[in-house]
């Protein structure tokens, strides 16, 4: 058997960083990863970003070294992603942090409100379904993120974390500090505006959750591969005939639907920002599956059915 | 084969004709937008010199320009536009905050707030701004027009090592001197309860303004240093090789 010869090329400088001789032909980019890392103990394999180009685009770690359009000595180009964090550790610490905030602020702890009001209850029943309903959303995302969500990349880089942070902790004491206020307007139209809103939120719980596990059951455990999304014999899944990520189409409705029930500038502002954002990943998304899928569904609209 | 080949290769020369046209047009444009602000600039100038000149005194000037002021400086907001669809290479965010820091300074600070008219720091900033645009717009203008003269460009490249901490001194004076009566009348805020569930303290708002000067101004004046380095670095290298 023919072995190969890798050299590795900071994709800066042009350095060379690493020479692995007698590598194996099937060798993956993952294993070639973890090779440079026994070189370059700083540089643990989720940081690395290996490709042909300088400029080009990262190799993945399941790609294997025979497959590729190098000569039996292969080159390649390191570029340092910086400090990596994963996933789950980022999802959970930025979905806590509301969780616990909200509460906070339902319980009206000391140096929020008056003095006087420390550590009383609104007197607005809708204040309390409130609290239950945000509650609930978060603890949701956080078993989902434990035991329902496959991710395709282990880890993203590190400031993603205090900005992610920075957005929901932010946000969720901004709305926390309105709606559990000793002077909170309850909603104009009164019980039926509520009653609406928790119909339109639990609606959308129920179908955001229902496409989470449809996402899942797509993909084998262990496994990234890639699949286009068909409804299921869930009703709530039907809507992915009309759109590519009703996931976030769900979440939206969500928000809009706790904006409704609590009647909180604040919280419409968070759902249109986060609508903005979630339109841009849609978008993206959208765009990834019709590239490489030739059969994708043209009917199907990134976020909102014939719209966006 | 061959037909289908000609149907490419004309449809290719209509497109470089659209670019050709579509670049001409940007041109023609960004040159009769950059002549323009020049010239509002320079009358603006002229105004405030003019009213000193006769009143001997700078009570009263801002007032007696307030309108001009918001005219130029508000529809310098379609530069945002020319970097949005890139008829202009700068980015987009560096222009927004330094169209929108000036805009809220005409149009929520002194504008809005009529005791601070005649304090000495507005006079600072608005000294600094015309100098300032007039040196921007017309290096843009010769730019575009390939004739640009040495002094414009050094001008443009040099003057903001001056002119860009005076006019934050004016202007965060100017703010300051606007805080008491912000506070005062109550202007731009919302308290509970309302149906919106949501209070807005204008007063706090500026005082949030005042701090974001911190981050904020280091990384334009930066930028500007960086620019300055890259403009007449290269020309030194030229010099070099004649």
């Amino acid at each position: 058997m023919k072995h190969y010869e890798v050299e590795i090329l900071d994709a800066k400088t042009k350095d060379k960083l690493c020479f692995l001789d007698k590598v194996e032909p099937n060798a993956t980019i993952g294993e070639i990863k973890s090779m440079f890392h026994r070189s370059h103990p700083q540089w643990y394999p989720a940081r690395q970003s290996i490709r042909l180009d300088p400029k080009g685009k990262s190799l993945k770690d399941e790609d294997v070294l025979q497959h590729l359009p190098v000569g039996t000595t292969a080159t390649f180009y390191f570029r340092d992603l910086g400090a990596q964090i994963s996933w789950v550790t980022v999802f959970l610490t930025e979905y806590t942090g509301p969780l616990v905030i909200y509460l906070m602020f339902y319980f009206r702890v000391p140096f929020i409100y008056a003095p006087k009001y420390d550590f009383t209850t609104s007197k607005h029943w809708v204040v309390h379904l409130a609290c239950m309903c945000h509650s609930f959303h978060y603890v949701k995302r956080l078993l989902e993120t434990l035991f329902v969500h496959r991710f395709s990349h282990g880890t993203m880089p590190l400031r993603n974390i205090f900005k992610n942070c920075t957005y929901y902790w932010g946000f969720a004491a901004w709305m926390a500090y309105y709606i559990n206020h000793p002077l909170y307007t309850p909603p104009i139209y009164g019980e039926q505006q509520i009653r609406i809103a928790l119909i339109i939120f639990l609606f959308c719980q129920i179908g955001n959750f229902s496409i989470h596990i449809a996402l899942r059951n797509l993909r084998p455990p262990g496994s990234k591969t890639r699949k286009i999304p068909y409804p299921t014999k869930n009703p709530f899944t039907w809507i992915f005939l009309l759109v590519s990520c009703p996931n976030y189409t769900y979440e939206l409705g969500s928000w809009l639907g706790f904006t409704l029930m609590t009647q909180c500038l604040p919280v419409a502002f968070f759902t249109l920002v986060g609508f903005i954002q979630m339109t841009v990943w849609a978008k993206g998304k959208h765009r990834s599956y019709l590239k490489e899928f030739r059969d994708y569904p043209p009917l199907r609209s990134p976020i909102l059915p014939f719209v966006l | 084969m061959a037909s289908s080949e000609e149907d490419g290769a004309a449809e290719e020369k209509e497109n470089n004709n659209k670019k050709r046209t579509k670049s001409a047009l940007a041109t023609a444009w960004l040159t009769f937008y950059n002549i323009a602000m020049t010239t509002g600039w320079l009358v603006l100038t002229l105004a405030m010199m003019r009213f000193y000149v006769e009143k001997g005194t700078h009570k009263g000037l801002y007032r007696s320009i307030a309108r001009t002021l918001k005219f130029f400086q508000t529809f310098a907001l379609v530069e945002v536009g020319h970097c949005a669809i890139g008829i202009v290479k700068t980015s987009v965010i560096v222009t927004g905050v330094q169209v929108c820091s000036r805009i809220f300074m005409v149009w929520f600070v002194t504008s809005s707030i009529r005791q601070i008219q005649n304090e000495e720091s507005v006079i600072l900033f608005l000294v600094v701004w015309t100098v300032t645009e007039i040196t921007r717009y017309s290096y843009y203008t010769f730019n575009l027009l390939n004739h640009l003269p040495h002094f414009v460009k050094w001008a443009r490249y040099n003057f903001f090592i001056v002119l860009y901490p005076l006019g934050v001194i004016g202007e965060l004076l100017t703010i300051y001197a606007a805080l008491p009566f912000v506070r005062r009348s109550g202007m731009y805020s919302m308290r509970l309860p309302n149906k919106y569930n949501v209070s807005f303290d204008y007063y706090y708002c500026l005082i949030i303004v005042m701090l974001s000067y911190i981050p904020l101004f280091p990384q334009l004046y930066f930028h500007m240093l960086r620019q300055r380095r890259k403009v007449l670095h290269g020309e030194v290298i030229v010099e070099k090789d004649d």
